[in-house]
């Protein structure tokens, strides 16, 4: 059974673009059902590591497994939310439309979808709470809304693993916690990796933590230490979180 | 308007308006979606060399700029996948390049005196019944291409890494698009003239996504426009005694500025 199976196992993994290196000597294991948050600066590999685990790069050096195949092999069970969703703001497609492109990894090439396709994509906006907005163009959806959309898409596909890129950089404060919430949601069913550089809310629902700045740093038990944030961030950090019910972060020295 | 249709010609030129516009409408919006204009205006030009190597050969215009169209789109098309950063500097070229072309064969094709304004300007008055036949068979082709690959063809227009991701053959479809529309553009050409393809083209998907939320609806709407457009257009160059393509386009140029001034309000 797959159920035994690391969600991902990545072994000595290397990248570079154009022979600059962009990711080095990233090795690490995420069990299934886990909750992992990638921190790290821009540029400093986060999205690149995101597109070698989809299979949309190829690594020079090192293995990749998802679940235990290879990404391509394992697109099927792999749901993404993209980065940016405000490409294409004036193109005509309804929300519909677009969680139903979800059930494309389960679709046959040059079949229209089968009733249990539709009966997916519409579940899944009713989990995120879109499904009132089918027949909007996608377009003229705010920010959070689109959002929403997205992540339907990403769950139409039945994915075991969802990764997320950056899923809070175009919302609203407000949307963020709910939608946290949501993916703790989802997480008990689903294994999570999401891509942030917000420090502060994430700490309360990942469980393990990894920050990368060209190599990276796992942390298991989702503890963001200075130590981990002055090597990825190459320079001392405070760590603050506010309004935090269980700290996750050790106590750390005042810096004046 | 109507005393006009007891001529055949008449009768021809508007068919052909009605049938070129099912696939000028389909294949304008993917063009439009997926931001290959460029490709479309390349493939209008370049086509010309198709033409001249027909008449020095001494075989069928149309036949010969369909093929020269098809080939030359594939290789703009691969260029623009493979070089992606100069993309608009060589497809500017083989734009020019084939125009060239077509213009020294037909000098070099003795006694032979083409009329190279019908090509560059259309002649949808002088359209027969067997080029009829021929619209009629791209549409269909069109029509059942669009229809298999529908939901494939969106995901690629809308979000082309999405659909890679999930498996769809993405470079497929895109010179699958891009032969449908070299196809296209040859139909087009008959109406309006090789200079002018582009306007028809992509101002009916233009004005369309302002006014639809499917990309369905994008299309039959951008069907509906341009066979007004072409209608009009001949009625203008009828009435008047104008050149038709350039009526046409004239019509269709109106039509985008309306919809900006709607739009807007």
């Amino acid at each position: 059974m797959t159920d035994n199976l690391p969600a991902i196992e990545m072994k000595d993994v290397w990248f570079s673009y154009n022979k600059v290196p962009v990711v080095e000597r990233v090795s690490f294991t995420l069990k299934q059902g886990d909750f992992l948050g990638i921190l790290g600066p821009n540029g400093g590999g986060k999205t690149t590591l995101l597109k070698l685990m989809l299979g949309l790069l190829k690594p020079d050096r090192g293995e990749i497994r998802i679940l235990g195949k290879p990404p391509k092999e394992a697109r099927k069970h792999v749901g993404y939310l993209p980065q940016e969703t405000d490409f294409h703001m004036t193109f005509p497609i309804t929300v519909y439309e677009l969680a139903l492109m979800g059930r494309l990894p389960h679709a046959r090439l040059g079949r229209p979808y089968k009733k249990q396709d539709h009966q997916i994509a519409e579940e899944a906006l009713k989990e995120v709470g879109m499904w009132e907005f089918r027949y909007a163009k996608v377009g003229e959806l705010s920010g959070g809304q689109r959002q929403r959309v997205f992540i339907a898409r990403a769950l139409a596909s039945e994915p075991k693993i969802l990764m997320l890129d950056e899923p809070t950089s175009s919302i609203d404060p407000q949307f963020e916690t709910d939608l946290y919430e949501l993916f703790r949601e989802l997480n008990k069913k689903i294994t999570l990796v999401v891509i942030t550089h917000d420090i502060g809310v994430i700490s309360q629902y990942v469980k393990s933590v990894a920050c990368i700045n060209r190599t990276l740093i796992f942390h298991e038990e989702g503890k963001i230490t200075q130590e981990m944030i002055e090597a990825t961030y190459q320079c001392p950090v405070d760590l603050i979180a506010h309004g935090v019910p269980h700290r996750v972060f050790p106590i750390h020295k005042e810096r004046g | 308007m109507w005393e006009a249709l007891q001529f055949e010609f008449m009768r021809h030129a508007l068919a052909a308006g009605v049938l070129v516009s099912i696939s000028c409408g389909i294949i304008g919006v993917l063009v439009v979606v997926n931001r290959i204009a460029m490709i479309s205006g390349g493939i209008a030009h370049a086509s010309y060399g198709g033409i001249g190597l027909a008449v020095f050969m001494g075989i069928a215009p149309f036949a010969g700029a369909a093929a020269f169209a098809v080939l030359m789109g594939l290789l703009m098309g691969w260029i623009s996948l493979n070089r992606k950063h100069r993309s608009d500097a060589i497809i500017g070229a083989i734009w020019a390049i084939g125009m060239a072309i077509g213009i020294i064969f037909i000098d070099l094709s003795p006694g032979y005196n083409v009329d190279l304004m019908s090509y560059l300007f259309g002649s949808i008055l002088a359209v027969g019944k067997g080029e009829l036949w021929f619209m009629l068979a791209i549409d269909v082709l069109t029509l059942v291409l669009v229809i298999l690959f529908y939901k494939e063809l969106l995901a690629m227009s809308y979000d082309e890494q999405f659909a890679i991701v999930t498996g769809v053959p993405v470079k497929a479809l895109y010179f699958l698009l891009i032969a449908l529309t070299a196809f296209t553009v040859v139909m087009l050409i008959r109406v309006v003239g090789l200079i002018l393809v582009i306007a028809l083209l992509t101002i009916p998907p233009y004005i369309s996504e302002q006014f639809t939320s499917t990309l369905g609806k994008m299309m039959g709407f951008s069907i509906l426009l341009s066979i007004l457009f072409i209608t009009l257009g001949l009625w203008l160059s009828y009435n008047f005694n104008l050149s038709s393509g350039a009526s046409i386009i004239v019509v269709a140029g109106a039509g985008f500025f309306l919809s900006q001034v709607l739009g807007e309000a």
